[in-house]
């Protein structure tokens, strides 16, 4: 999804109501051309604890599109026992919440690991404090300990102010899981802030970004608001581009009926720059392989923002439409286009919420990555790569977070990392990797996803993009490396925007199947 | 003694009942059942994890946790009338437990003094338990080596209290502040983040297996149809 342009609206001086209290920034919000990105030593830095320094809030959802998503419209007169009360029925159906509400010792280990710590200097951004937002309530209205003993253990009332710093430090937490890694006990301040993103907008507190996108993909069907006829005039217009760069006619088709592979894919994808050229990398490979394909126009989005904000309902909802394309295709095979979050709730939560996927071919995993799919085709002979064609090119791989710590490709664990990496390495004559501790595993967030990638939150975009950016800068430094390899169609728009505040070209960004469309030896196949 | 057990065990019941309605096992993960016990006691055993973050803190972790795992496998001889095949080793050997534990504590309140991120997360009961184990310790090591305590007096009195016949407390004044102390730390234990020694095992993106695609985890209250949002439906009601 494409950044959103920032609208300001000019208001006359007046009494803030409660909600603009709650979503309001104390600090007026930086423009665009203001915001700009450290400078880049090749070093990750833990620095000082500063308190209230990153008071980003990103802009409030309007009335009309949370009552569209059945959200109240306004903060609500009663938000505080709904709150509480929302909160008690959450606790109840997330064994993941309850226990971690109990159990953070505060031992300090995930306090220097966020990307939005590290970029910011605000102790709230350090996962363990974050998640204290949320325990301070909890303790008050649900413990012994905080009931009795108050402050005194870190229990708190829900009031307007820190229904504030939740709306502000609840939305600098991209969900990426970073976190969870170096927790003895793996607590997962995504469930943590996606829990609380689910009660705020139960009590009218809604995320403009977000929802409006939810609301656009229930009535459009993407996150671009592209209806089936711009989608197919768009395909169409890249078809003929293919045409005229390959001499081939490599097809992009849509809604085919009984083709043998359904390709869903975020909807960036269909023009947004560099994702389009990873579009062009799957229309080779399908074309080369000779594997008849379609995409969806009721999926065509795999994005699924229902899980930023933490509502299984939405979720549910939205992967539906990946149910409707398969009861009307009637495809064999379902495969899922490069972008982290979408694979993770398509690898891990699909089966549970819109599965069983019965009329699939079990030969094939259900769902299946594009970089799992290509990979088999370069290793079974269906496809040739020249690498010679990226010989300009040095490529390090940004591992996805979503990927890389809330799914899998392939049979073993770690296969998000080698697929890519091997799909990169068949396709160029070189290749290098950041340093260990900013990749696989513990992968840094692009600085962009979990909701964030709206311009009203680009200071703290940049800001949180400073660690992947001093790695990259380190290999760029040391090893010529040009190029940034994404599966993600959230890190590479979010590259897009934030490398020049960075002082480095949005060239440098670019998709694993971009390197295939330029590695792939069309027609001569024997 | 009767709040901890039953507390800890409502605790556990509420853990276990909890439902997960969704994969989210931290991967890479096991793909199959049997690496899951591997990851949970690696992380029991070693910290894995805190390894993995931060050397100081595992350190200081570890050493009062190794402590207290042999203090209270030294503890043994007063639970059980006859002191268990395997742990009669324990007390020929002449080490200091409660050092241990004291070092690992002492280091763990330090770097919550002196780092300024653990300092901000910091709370006074974080210091308050802090200073309970370390007031723990330091009595208990005082009445094993210093104000030497009558042991056969104390483990009289210990079984007296599992077959619940109490028998006169012994009356030296360490042992009495030590065992309060204990039972003052185990009766704030269910009620506190002390719960994380059971908790650990109910942690999702530590215990799950990594198959979502190979096996359909199914939650009772997380197979509704998607045509209703009723969650939201609810909150609309509540709201008009």
């Amino acid at each position: 999804m494409a950044d959103n342009e920032a609208t300001v609206t000019e208001e006359e001086p007046k009494v803030l109501t409660d909600l603009e209290k709650v979503g309001e920034p104390a600090v007026p919000r930086k423009k665009p051309k203001d915001v700009h990105g450290d400078e880049l030593t090749g070093s990750i830095k833990v620095p000082k604890v500063e308190e209230n320094v990153a008071n980003h809030k990103p802009y409030l959802c309007k009335p009309v599109t949370m009552e569209k998503l059945g959200f109240p419209a306004d903060l609500r007169e009663d938000w505080h026992d709904a709150a509480i009360a929302k909160m008690a029925d959450l606790l109840k159906k997330y064994k993941s919440l309850q226990v971690y509400m109990d159990i953070c010792v505060k031992c300090g280990s995930c306090t220097d690991k966020c990307h939005y710590f590290i970029g910011t200097q605000d102790g709230n951004n350090m996962p363990v404090a974050r998640a204290e937002l949320f325990r301070k309530v909890y303790r008050r209205y649900f413990t012994t300990e905080g009931k009795i003993l108050g402050k005194l253990a870190g229990a708190e009332r829900f009031d307007l102010d820190l229904l504030g710093e939740w709306y502000s430090y609840f939305h600098q937490c991209s969900q990426c899981r970073r976190c969870s890694v170096f927790c003895p006990y793996g607590i997962d301040t995504a469930e943590i802030s996606m829990a609380a993103r689910e009660i705020m907008d139960h009590i009218g507190v809604g995320q403009k970004y977000t929802n409006d996108i939810i609301a656009k993909v229930h009535d459009v069907g993407n996150n671009l608001g592209m209806n089936p006829k711009a989608l197919k005039a768009t395909l169409e217009s890249t078809e003929e581009d293919l045409e005229e760069e390959t001499g081939q006619k490599i097809r992009l088709p849509l809604d085919e009926v009984g083709a043998e592979v359904l390709m869903v894919t975020p909807s960036a994808d269909f023009f947004a720059s560099p994702h389009v050229e990873s579009l062009l990398g799957y229309a080779k490979v399908f074309h080369q392989a000779g594997i008849s394909w379609t995409f969806s126009s009721a999926a065509s989005e795999a994005g699924n923002f229902g899980m930023f904000i933490g509502n299984y309902s939405h979720m549910q909802k939205l992967a539906s439409r990946v149910n409707d394309a398969i009861r009307e295709i009637k495809p064999r095979r379902l495969v899922v286009g490069e972008c982290g979050h979408a694979w993770r709730v398509a690898y891990s939560f699909w089966n549970t919420i819109i599965g069983p996927f019965d009329t699939l071919d079990p030969k094939y995993k259900r769902p299946q990555h594009i970089c799992e799919f290509t990979l088999d085709l370069v290793k079974n002979g269906g496809i040739k790569l020249d690498k010679s064609q990226n010989d300009h090119l040095v490529p390090t791989m940004h591992d996805s977070c979503n990927v890389a710590r809330g799914a899998r490709m392939g049979d073993k664990p770690g296969g998000q990392f080698t697929i890519p990496r091997e799909l990169i390495k068949a396709s160029c004559n070189r290749y290098v990797d950041m340093d260990q501790d900013t990749i696989m595993e513990k992968t840094f967030c692009c600085g962009g996803g979990g909701g964030l990638l709206t311009d009203d939150l680009l200071e703290l975009r940049v800001q949180g993009a400073m660690p992947r950016m001093q790695a990259f800068s380190k290999v760029q430094e040391t090893h010529g490396a040009n190029f940034i390899a994404l599966i993600c169609a959230i890190c590479k728009a979010q590259f897009t925007k934030i490398l020049p505040k960075y002082g480095v070209s949005m060239e440098v960004a670019g998709g694993v199947h971009q390197l295939i469309a330029n590695a792939i030896e069309l027609g001569a196949k024997q | 003694m009767a709040i901890f057990v039953i507390g800890v065990l409502f605790k556990v019941w509420k853990y276990a009942m909890t439902p997960a309605p969704l994969k989210i096992p931290q991967t890479p993960a096991p793909v199959g059942a049997g690496g899951v016990p591997v990851r949970v006691l690696s992380e029991v055993v070693i910290f894995k994890s805190l390894f993995k973050s931060n050397r100081v803190l595992w350190l200081a972790g570890y050493l009062f946790h190794a402590g207290l795992l042999l203090a209270l496998l030294k503890h043994f001889r007063f639970f059980f009338p006859a002191v268990p095949a395997g742990f009669g080793y324990l007390d020929t050997l002449e080490f200091y437990p409660g050092l241990i534990m004291l070092a690992g504590l002492g280091l763990l309140f330090l770097m919550r003094l002196v780092v300024d991120r653990h300092m901000f997360i910091s709370v006074m009961t974080d210091y308050f338990l802090l200073l309970l184990l370390i007031a723990i310790a330091t009595t208990g090591t005082f009445a094993k080596h210093f104000f030497r305590v009558d042991i056969t007096q104390v483990k009289e009195f210990m079984m007296g209290l599992i077959a619940f016949k109490p028998v006169d407390m012994p009356t030296q004044v360490m042992f009495i502040i030590h065992f309060s102390l204990v039972l003052l730390l185990l009766a704030y234990f269910p009620f506190s983040k002390l719960m994380h020694a059971a908790g650990l095992f109910f942690s999702p993106t530590r215990n799950q297996v990594d198959n979502p695609r190979e096996k359909r985890l199914v939650t009772p209250w997380a197979v509704e149809k998607p045509e209703a949002i009723p969650v939201a439906e609810e909150a609309m009601e509540a709201s008009t």
